[in-house]
């Protein structure tokens, strides 16, 4: 994927940077607010990562003028925590994602998975499947090898976003945010204990474990190992 | 600096100057105008008696010719006092009157006006001052001089401009006197003002400044000062309170993570103790960063005024959402979450924030209830209430683990202080003043009770403003639930 990221901190775009070579992606720097949105409109990236305060024109402004160019590139937006409305602010702005500094890189190259998925075809599935595990959008049926599983509402939440993003890994706070829509730090291990619950359910009793934990990361649904 | 201030040069005495100075002249240009009148009355009197005179001596002249008329001034010479005559005739020889000559300094040479005298028989030196006219008694060349003393009423002016300038100079000493006193007063209280405030700049923070106790206007700007300096005083010693805390409370981690870096370093094992010891670096700094976003998140609301995302929701379904989070790790532990709640009961806050909230209340309800030993728990269950009391919204999260002894409660709420029996145990310190200041912010109250045993904390927030008729309607109270 190309990625552009529009970060005026040279230590943060080039740690970014790397961490997207590594992945196996193709990142661009901008370390200015004008520059990014001339790269941003020449086209051609599939996800921007924009930092929330910029020289010579704020970030905001940066995703506001795409947006109201039609540009419809997913965004994520970088921010050091300033108030407590910043979220608000850069999703109103137009942001699809939001993430504050300090962050790890295995989170911000998560997001930045997610968010080039949630633009692809495969979203607007109805079934999701991964190995012999089905999960039926429009009757909330969750099979394997035909068996239905029986799920709590939250559980299949869990499971569906887990499945949308097969073969990615999906962090913590992940599913904090788009299974609960929490945007704090739970302090406590609660998401670890729904994914164990979870996992309970759809690997107990079979064979081939689908649901991994990824060290340091999260977690990711796929048939077979990480 | 804290040397004795001059009263000369204090503003106090300067405007008891300037009023002397201005009274000073009021009262000269009263006087000069009473004076200026009083001789002008004077002097016209004098010459209406005069003319009355001369018109009166030229009926006398009509009538008896010079000879009555020298009669008659010899005869007013001898009685009249202050009244001047003298009648020379035709040839330069003195007929009659008092005046030793006739006068030869009126001013301009004129027939009328002031002239200087000599009483007939008087020595030559003895001169006063008259006012009068000279008037042709014939076509010969006799004349008569007709005037009146006015010695008197020089001498009336004159002790008016005595009087004046004495009473002047009076009133200047007086003020100035009077302006030493009252500045030296003034000033020495506001010295003490001064060396108070010199004193509590230099670091004495719980100096204050002096009052005299009478209520004035120095008093009452004194007794401001002082609120202002107690309010300074408190906040100063909460700031340090916390930044002793923060200190106490980060040199831990960062030793911690320092320690960990370092032993991996020296590990013999090389590669695989860096691995594990950078693992376990990122960890601490995590731990780290996340103390530091909820100090900033805390100094955020406590800070006030976040208006976006401020929206009416239903606090009992938000409780509900939290402890469903919460359950799962509360059954791992051997606890059960307890919920009762009545919905809806609409509040208009931050739902993020007050989810952080509850989450925070029922995180510690989890901790500190399966932190006691198994025998000690009287009860494995934290319980949950949502309700209204007293027009407002209430939630209580309460546990029945080893509480929070009834000394130590409002401590808790503040930042990083864990109290000393939890110190050990995980967490950052700063849940409850978080929930503290998610509570202030939303204009609520937080409590901590007694749950006997254990911890019962108690959240007050106002209710939304919905109306009436749709907060008591069973479908309409369905349909803002559907908005919300």
């Amino acid at each position: 994927m190309r990625v552009l990221v529009i970060e005026d901190d040279r230590d943060i775009s080039h740690f970014v940077a790397r961490g997207l070579k590594e992945s196996g992606h193709t990142p661009e720097i901008a370390s200015d607010g004008e520059t990014g949105l001339e790269l941003a409109r020449s086209g051609g990236f599939d996800i921007l990562v924009v930092d929330r305060m910029l020289p010579e024109r704020d970030g905001l402004s940066v995703i506001q003028t795409l947006r109201a160019e039609g540009n419809r590139t997913p965004v994520l937006i970088l921010s050091a925590l300033g108030e407590v409305d910043d979220r608000v602010k850069g999703l109103k702005a137009g942001g699809d994602d939001y993430l504050t500094k300090p962050f790890a890189l295995a989170e911000l190259l998560a997001r930045i998975e997610a968010l080039a998925r949630r633009s692809s075809p495969e979203e607007s599935a109805t079934r999701y499947t991964v190995g012999d595990l089905v999960l039926d959008r429009l009757t909330h049926k969750v099979t394997r090898g035909g068996e239905t599983i029986p799920l709590q509402p939250r559980e299949f939440r869990l499971l569906e976003y887990l499945m949308r993003n097969a073969g990615q890994v999906v962090t913590r706070t992940m599913l904090l945010e788009n299974v609960w829509d929490y945007h704090f730090d739970p302090q406590t291990n609660v998401i670890d204990v729904h994914v164990s619950r979870l996992r309970s359910k759809i690997d107990k009793s079979f064979a081939t474990p689908l649901l991994h934990t990824v060290r340091g990361a999260g977690y990711m649904i796929r048939d077979g190992a990480v | 600096m804290t040397a004795q201030s001059n009263p000369f040069r204090s503003t106090v005495f300067r405007l008891a100057v300037a009023a002397v100075t201005v009274l000073m002249l009021a009262a000269a240009v009263i006087v000069y105008a009473i004076g200026g009148q009083a001789n002008r009355i004077i002097t016209q009197a004098t010459e209406d008696a005069i003319q009355a005179d001369a018109a009166q001596l030229r009926t006398e002249y009509a009538s008896g010719g010079i000879d009555a008329l020298g009669a008659i001034i010899t005869e007013r010479s001898r009685h009249a006092s202050g009244a001047l005559y003298l009648l020379v005739d035709a040839s330069g020889r003195r007929r009659a009157g008092n005046l030793a000559e006739r006068p030869h300094d009126i001013r301009g040479g004129a027939r009328s006006g002031i002239f200087s005298y000599r009483l007939a028989g008087a020595i030559a030196s003895d001169r006063s001052l008259a006012a009068g006219l000279i008037i042709d008694v014939d076509a010969n060349g006799s004349i008569l001089v007709v005037a009146r003393d006015i010695e008197n009423q020089r001498g009336l002016l004159t002790s008016i401009d005595r009087s004046l300038q004495l009473g002047l100079g009076a009133l200047a000493l007086l003020g100035i006197g009077v302006g030493y006193l009252l500045a030296r007063h003034v000033l020495r209280r506001i010295d003490g003002m001064r060396r108070a405030a010199v004193a509590i700049m230099a670091g004495n923070l719980a100096g204050r400044l002096p009052l005299a106790g009478s209520g004035d206007e120095l008093d009452r700007l004194g007794q401001q000062l002082n609120n202002m300096l107690e309010r300074i005083e408190r906040l100063m010693s909460g700031l340090r309170e916390v930044s002793d805390n923060i200190a106490h409370d980060l040199k831990t981690p960062l030793n911690r993570l320092r320690n960990s870096a370092e032993s991996a370093l020296s590990d013999t094992r090389g590669a695989p103790a860096w691995r594990e010891g950078l693992e376990r670096t990122i960890e601490e700094a995590d731990g780290l960063i996340s103390t530091f976003n909820a100090l900033l998140l805390i100094a955020r609301l406590e800070a006030g005024a976040i208006e976006e995302s401020l929206q009416v929701f239903d606090l009992a379904e938000v409780a509900g959402d939290v402890a469903e989070l919460y359950a799962p790790v509360a059954e791992d532990r051997g606890l059960k979450l307890d919920l009762a709640m009545q919905p809806p009961i609409p509040i208009h806050a931050n739902r993020q924030l007050v989810s952080q909230a509850i989450a925070n209340l029922i995180d510690n309800a989890i901790k500190y209830a399966s932190t006691a030993t198994p025998g000690d728990l009287h009860k494995p269950i934290v319980e949950i209430a949502v309700c209204v009391e007293n027009g407002e919204a209430v939630l209580i999260v309460a546990d029945h683990g080893p509480g929070i002894p009834a000394a130590d409660r409002a401590r808790a709420l503040k930042r990083f202080v864990r109290l000393e029996a939890s110190r050990t145990r995980p967490g950052t310190g700063l849940g409850l003043s978080l929930v503290a200041a998610v509570a202030q912010l939303a204009h609520g109250s937080i409590r901590l009770e007694d749950n006997k045993p254990g911890l019962r904390v108690v959240l007050t927030l106002p209710l939304a403003a919905v109306p009436q008729s749709v907060a008591h309607s069973g479908t309409a109270a369905r349909q803002w639930d559907e908005r919300v």
